[in-house]
């Protein structure tokens, strides 16, 4: 079991802390993890990722240069990183924010409207868990559980209150690969 | 025994607390930064202090200061920071004062860039500043091994009298992996430092914290007693780890990060039933020699894989003396090497296709 996924959006839009969410729901499952920001130097508001590995094997390098899947939370995240992406790999397209089409045909490709689902749900802020409840139910990388558990860790007590809203975004992007949604994601 | 996942900066900073670390002076610089930023906020929760300088060369002799006085110290830079440090390394070396100094590398030369390199092998192993003198060099693979190694960081220091400097790459330090930690923070029992600048307390002769030596018989003594204990730390201090070195026709040699790519690779070679290790250095400086002589007597080729242009290379060819090939595969100026070319100039040297 190896899933090397890389998140990427702008600053703000919560990608760094999503990805310690999954790396966080992996270690919960006794999987070895690693997580690695990219940390050159950006500007405010500038782009932001990080590579998240959930393996049955020790990790050799953490940075991911081939992702097996990969989040794009915008559209230059999505130019940048498409074609980096393995064979047969995932892309989670947030077609809320991104307005074109991913040009591979050797991979996997969702679009999921999570900014607007979120907000249907109550909050544009949990719209990254939509994709990551979509990428758990078709990989399996982790347990809904795990994700469950790792939202006590990782989110700071003030905040646990969200906890419910953002297992009902986990849901939503669940259901929606199963096709049983409010709104089954485009694939294509 | 609590799970966690940590940022390796982080836990360079909580595994010097654990170690007993009380005093931190530096000056800030990507890709190390969150460490002093972890230990503004750490270290005045144990009664301690951190203090930002006003630049490296000032961070360095607070150290020296700190030190001195019988302190647990340390300071953390990266590369054109621990440049700016050297002469500050050198008066502590001169002067046998334990503290711990922590290089996070990135690319160079020069101004070079944040991303990770292993390109300071030879300032942190040869001494770096002048005069004739050495540092304890620790290379740790992971985010674990660096608290682990952090508690016997200032544990050789005191032993030693000497600085020790911990290594790693904007990789190891931008990473959070699982780790380990008690629940508490227990207290250290630190060592008595009779020699400390700590007031004279009724004593006969004062204690002086000196590295000059202006009489040149004076200065050569206090050199070969120095020498002396390198050379002990040379005999007792060799760390290494063997991955799957026994029976190996080709040894592959790399630290830090270079090893986590370096462990893939052999793992490549040995599903196909083909007879590659990896020796992990746990040490630079002393370089585990002892352990390569040991192998060049059963292997047939080594490749030391480096994110450099080939620096330890150097050290491995000493200890190889001439009696196996030992060839050379690196990555630069912030590139890390990836596992499938590695194993691929592997694959070569196995075939008989390599120059070395």
């Amino acid at each position: 079991m190896f899933e090397a996924i890389l998140i990427a959006g702008f600053g703000g839009q919560g990608v760094l802390s999503t990805g310690q969410l999954l790396a966080q729901a992996g270690m919960e499952e006794g999987r070895h993890v690693a997580w690695i920001p990219s940390y050159g130097p950006e500007m405010r508001g500038g782009t932001a990722n990080c590579g998240v590995t959930i393996s049955s094997r020790p990790i050799s390098s953490p940075v991911v240069s081939e992702p097996t899947v990969l989040i794009a939370m915008n559209r230059p995240s999505l130019e940048k990183f498409e074609h980096s992406v393995v064979q047969g790999g995932i892309i989670f397209v947030n077609s809320s924010l991104i307005d074109i089409r991913a040009g591979r045909k050797d991979v996997r490709v969702f679009y999921v409207p999570a900014n607007e689902l979120a907000e249907e749900l109550g909050s544009g802020k949990v719209a990254n868990n939509v994709i990551l409840g979509a990428l758990i139910e078709l990989t399996g990388v982790v347990t809904p559980g795990a994700v469950e558990k790792s939202l006590r860790e990782v989110l700071p007590p003030h905040h646990h209150k969200m906890i419910p809203l953002n297992l009902k975004a986990l849901e939503v992007g669940a259901g929606l690969v199963r096709g049983d949604g409010p709104a089954a994601a485009g694939a294509g | 025994m609590a799970k966690i996942l940590m940022k390796g900066n982080e836990a360079i900073g909580e595994g010097a607390v654990r170690a007993g670390c009380r005093y931190f002076f530096g000056y800030p610089i990507t890709p190390q930064s969150e460490l002093p930023h972890y230990l503004a906020k750490r270290l005045p929760e144990v009664g301690g202090l951190y203090l930002q300088a006003e630049s490296e060369v000032a961070s360095i002799n607070m150290v020296f200061g700190a030190a001195g006085a019988g302190a647990r110290v340390m300071t953390s830079s990266s590369g054109p920071g621990i440049s700016l440090m050297q002469e500050g390394i050198s008066y502590l070396a001169g002067a046998e004062l334990p503290c711990v100094i922590v290089n996070m590398i990135r690319g160079g030369p020069g101004l070079g860039n944040i991303a990770p390199a292993q390109s300071d092998y030879f300032q942190a192993t040869r001494g770096g500043g002048h005069g004739d003198y050495r540092v304890l060099v620790l290379a740790p693979a992971s985010v674990q091994e660096i608290i682990d190694l952090m508690k016997d960081a200032f544990d050789l220091a005191d032993k030693y009298r000497n600085p020790v400097m911990l290594i790693g790459d904007g990789v190891l330090g931008q990473m959070m992996e699982p780790v380990e930690l008690d629940e508490e923070v227990k207290p250290v029992v630190l060592p008595e430092k009779s020699w400390a600048a700590t007031g004279r307390m009724g004593r006969d002769k004062k204690n002086l914290i000196n590295s000059l030596y202006i009489v040149p018989e004076n200065c050569e003594a206090h050199n070969l007693e120095l020498a002396r204990k390198y050379g002990t730390m040379a005999e007792k201090e060799q760390r290494w780890e063997d991955y799957h070195t026994e029976g190996a026709e080709l040894v592959l040699v790399a630290f830090g990060t270079a090893a986590r790519v370096c462990k893939a690779v052999v793992d490549m070679f040995r599903e196909e039933g083909r007879p590659v290790g990896l020796l992990r250095p746990i040490t630079l400086w002393p370089f585990p020699a002892k352990r390569v002589a040991a192998l060049a007597g059963t292997a047939r080729h080594f490749l030391t894989v480096e994110m450099s242009m080939g620096q330890m290379v150097e050290d491995v060819r000493l200890a190889v003396n001439g009696r196996r090939p030992v060839y050379f595969y690196g990555r630069a100026g912030g590139m890390i090497p990836v596992a499938r070319d590695v194993y691929r100039e592997a694959g070569k040297i196995l075939t008989g296709g390599a120059d070395s």
